[in-house]
């Protein structure tokens, strides 16, 4: 009974320290952390990337609530340790941060609500400001901007320490919108709770559905047929594709290039059209099943649907890298060192454009990656020109794919045949989205499950994204914030 | 001439004239499950087993339908056995009376479009929007985002959105309301100027489904808000939020009564 083909190893709390410090001195990254309940017992788990193409390392803490905190060793790990804090009821020691996170400060539970005797109560309380560094000095000014802000955008408060145009400080409080899905999927039938791993992050469907389906197989032990495998890699691409048009539509708006931001917006929607004439839904839903997808698509002939988009997306792409007044504002923004980028754990096209290059569906391939070509862009300086560079790349790389996985397509069975298994499994199961890697935990027992565990792109990223906020000027702030791609639903589930 | 506006003249008109003529950009997206109780069988619950959001409860042995917490996820219809349940594209669902979401056998014989409140003559031409977050999935947002690209150009229509409360004549409220937004909701309602209209909209604003009955999540705007119309749907795709907005401003006729399409 492992996550997948995993090298687990045991650790007392005492030791945990010297073990992640070792991991860090090897070069591994820390991908995520969690706690689960089992025989009453608490175990904290802390999954490691190994390297290419090897399994994943998990670190597994048993029977202690109270746990050294590793944040000053790996930061990134300190966001998951206030999360297990606010909705496990763990202690983690000596921790840099030790502030709420996903319950607000204001706000209790009458018990943690992935807590040992699980969850019992809903969530109340009253608005109270966040715990954040004092910040003095004869012209600083606070701007409180949120949670409800202009435009039609996902609910965050973001606070601003400023004098003029700098940016002393700059803090965002999410969680609004946390809606305790985690603890939601515990006791569905695994099989049926794909319409909630849909739903965690409306742009993110396919994904965040694959992700969650192929955890089940592993645990479950079904072999995907091919064409389903394939098919998957187009939904996945197409979604891949919107998500970076809107990017771009969205870039261009902050850096105020109309047109350009219309034919973002525009493309975005060609796409959303063709995945609804191929699905039936703008956002690929309804699909993706434990065991490959819920019926067969004609998925053949999107090659020739796409030409007409990749053309123009290509055009679009290159008069935007030819506009200076566009690029001007791009270079030199928001940068995020290498270093940094490692450390507080940024993803996907984030992290590649610091840099370091990760990329799940070369690095631990699934679904049918392993047999299609495509390249993995990365850029090294780490500013909003070098984020919006690679998601060009990349975005064209998923015209490539969908052409290459189309061509593919052979005629067989799209949903493998299996059998629930009685007794207790666990699996991960892990995309590359379009704002980076995705991974989904599950542990079932006769059918039903009893944990879940997400870690969205986003909470990776969004933990990052103030780091090149400080410091820098107000002009900038909105462009940078584009140029992460960001959502937040995702992150606070 | 700058390469920007020269492409976008070249480009020409991408907007859609719909509802007016031209197409709604909708072409194969399905919607909620339409239901023949004639050729339900009795004693069958599979519908029910298989919704996940309890949109469909067996009582007595007798299908309840309710289209406020359908996600349109389409398992009722791969479950049905006897073809009760089909697939169709009925994504425009927006009505003014929650009563006509839950399906109903026999028919009133009052219109539904008759039974809101009138709007003010001076909305209907020129609308202001003010959107909240309550706690959704991104999916609404991204929907909504979309009425302002260049194939919906909802401003032809005389609507757009603001950023203040103060300068809206409709709050358009998504996701089930979770604990913390609760009052930021309400002090946006509060902030607003009289006549102020309602849109709860996608699912989760009319009932919370699926995201009800949790630690953190709310079960919609039922008790919190004078809903003016609710638009089910997961999310609701850019043509059926036209149709919302423009039901609401008496520009057109609603679609759904008792649960059932196309009748009113």
């Amino acid at each position: 009974m492992r996550y997948n083909d995993c090298a687990l190893r045991p650790l007392r709390a005492t030791d945990l320290p010297a073990v992640a410090q070792d991991c860090v001195t090897a070069g591994m990254r820390f991908q995520m952390a969690w706690h689960d309940w089992e025989e009453g017992q608490c175990v904290v788990r802390y999954l490691v990337s190994q390297g290419n193409r090897v399994p994943f390392l998990l670190l597994e803490v048993r029977g202690e609530e109270t746990l050294p905190s590793l944040a000053a060793i790996v930061p990134l790990l300190g966001w998951y340790e206030r999360e297990m804090r606010d909705l496990g009821g763990l202690t983690f020691t000596g921790h840099p941060e030790p502030f709420p996170l996903v319950i607000h400060e204001g706000f209790s539970l009458p018990l943690p609500p992935l807590g040992r005797e699980g969850g019992k109560g809903r969530l109340s309380g009253e608005y109270m400001p966040p715990t954040m560094p004092e910040v003095q000095g004869d012209q600083v000014q606070n701007l409180y901007w949120g949670p409800i802000r202009a435009d039609v955008v996902e609910t965050g408060e973001f606070h601003y320490s400023y004098i003029g145009e700098a940016i002393l400080h700059y803090h965002p409080r999410l969680f609004f919108k946390h809606r305790g899905l985690e603890a939601r999927f515990v006791g569905q039938q695994a099989d049926a709770a794909v319409f909630l791993a849909e739903r965690v992050s409306g742009v993110g469907s396919v994904c965040h559905a694959l992700a969650y389906c192929q955890a089940v197989e592993t645990a479950w032990g079904i072999e995907v047929p091919a064409r389903a495998q394939l098919l998957r890699v187009i939904l996945a691409e197409l979604e891949r594709l919107y998500n970076h048009f809107h990017y771009f539509g969205l870039l261009a708006k902050t850096t105020t290039l109309k047109v350009g931001s219309a034919t973002g917006f525009l493309l975005e929607e060609r796409v959303k059209q063709l995945a609804a004439q191929l699905t039936g839904s703008r956002f690929l839903r309804s699909l993706l099943s434990v065991g490959g997808l819920r019926r067969d698509l004609q998925a053949e002939h999107l090659a020739s649907a796409l030409e007409n988009i990749s053309d123009e997306g290509d055009a679009y792409l290159t008069r935007l890298h030819q506009t200076a007044s566009h690029l001007d504002r791009l270079m030199g923004t928001g940068i995020l060192s290498k270093e940094v980028a490692f450390d507080q754990g940024a993803t996907g096209p984030v992290a590649r454009a610091s840099g370091l290059d990760r990329d799940l569906r070369r690095d631990h391939p699934y679904a049918a990656y392993p047999h299609l070509r495509f390249d993995v862009p990365v850029r090294a300086k780490g500013d909003a020109m070098a984020r919006s560079e690679v998601r060009a790349e990349s975005l064209r790389e998923a015209i490539a794919l969908l052409m290459q996985a189309s061509g593919h397509l052979k005629a067989g069975p799209v949903r493998a045949e299996y059998i629930v298994p009685r007794g207790q499994q666990k699996g991960l199961g892990w995309t590359e989205s379009p704002r980076g890697s995705l991974y989904y935990a599950v542990r079932i027992r006769d059918g039903r499950l009893e944990r879940v565990k997400i870690k969205s792109p986003s909470f990776s990223n969004w933990r990052v994204f103030p780091l090149t906020a400080h410091g820098t000027n107000m002009m900038d702030y909105a462009i940078n914030e584009a140029s992460f791609g960001l959502t937040i639903a995702g992150c606070d589930r | 001439m700058p390469v920007w506006t020269w492409t976008g003249l070249k480009a020409g008109k991408a907007a859609t004239r719909w509802p007016q003529r031209g197409p709604d950009g909708q072409d194969g997206v399905l919607g909620m499950p339409r239901w023949d109780s004639a050729a339900c069988r009795t004693g069958c619950d599979a519908c029910a087993a298989a919704c996940p959001t309890g949109a469909i409860q067996v009582n007595a042995g007798k299908a309840e339908v309710d289209y406020g917490r359908c996600i349109v996820c389409q398992r009722c219809v791969e479950d049905c056995p006897e073809g009760a349940m089909a697939s169709s594209y009925d994504w425009a669902f927006g009505v003014r009376r929650r009563e006509d979401l839950l399906w109903k056998k026999a028919l009133d014989s009052r219109v539904g479009q008759d039974l809101g409140k009138r709007v003010a003559r001076s909305l209907r031409r020129s609308l202001h929007i003010r959107h909240v977050d309550a706690g959704s999935c991104n999916g609404c947002e991204s929907e909504i985002g979309a009425l302002d690209n260049p194939f919906y150009n909802l401003h032809r229509l005389g609507i757009f959105f603001t950023p203040s409360p103060r300068f809206a004549d409709l709050l358009m409220v998504t996701g089930p309301v979770t604990a913390p937004m609760h009052a930021p909701l309400l002090a946006t309602w509060e902030a607003m100027p009289e006549p102020r209209l309602v849109l709860a909209t996608g699912t989760c604003a009319v009932s919370g489904a699926p995201m009800d009955g949790g630690y953190a999540g709310g079960s919609g705007l039922d008790t919190l808000l004078p809903v003016d119309v609710w638009l089910p749907g997961c999310p609701p795709n850019p043509a059926a939020l036209i149709h919302a907005l423009l039901l609401l401003l008496e520009r057109m006729p609603q679609r759904v009564q008792g649960g059932h399409y196309g009748a009113g």
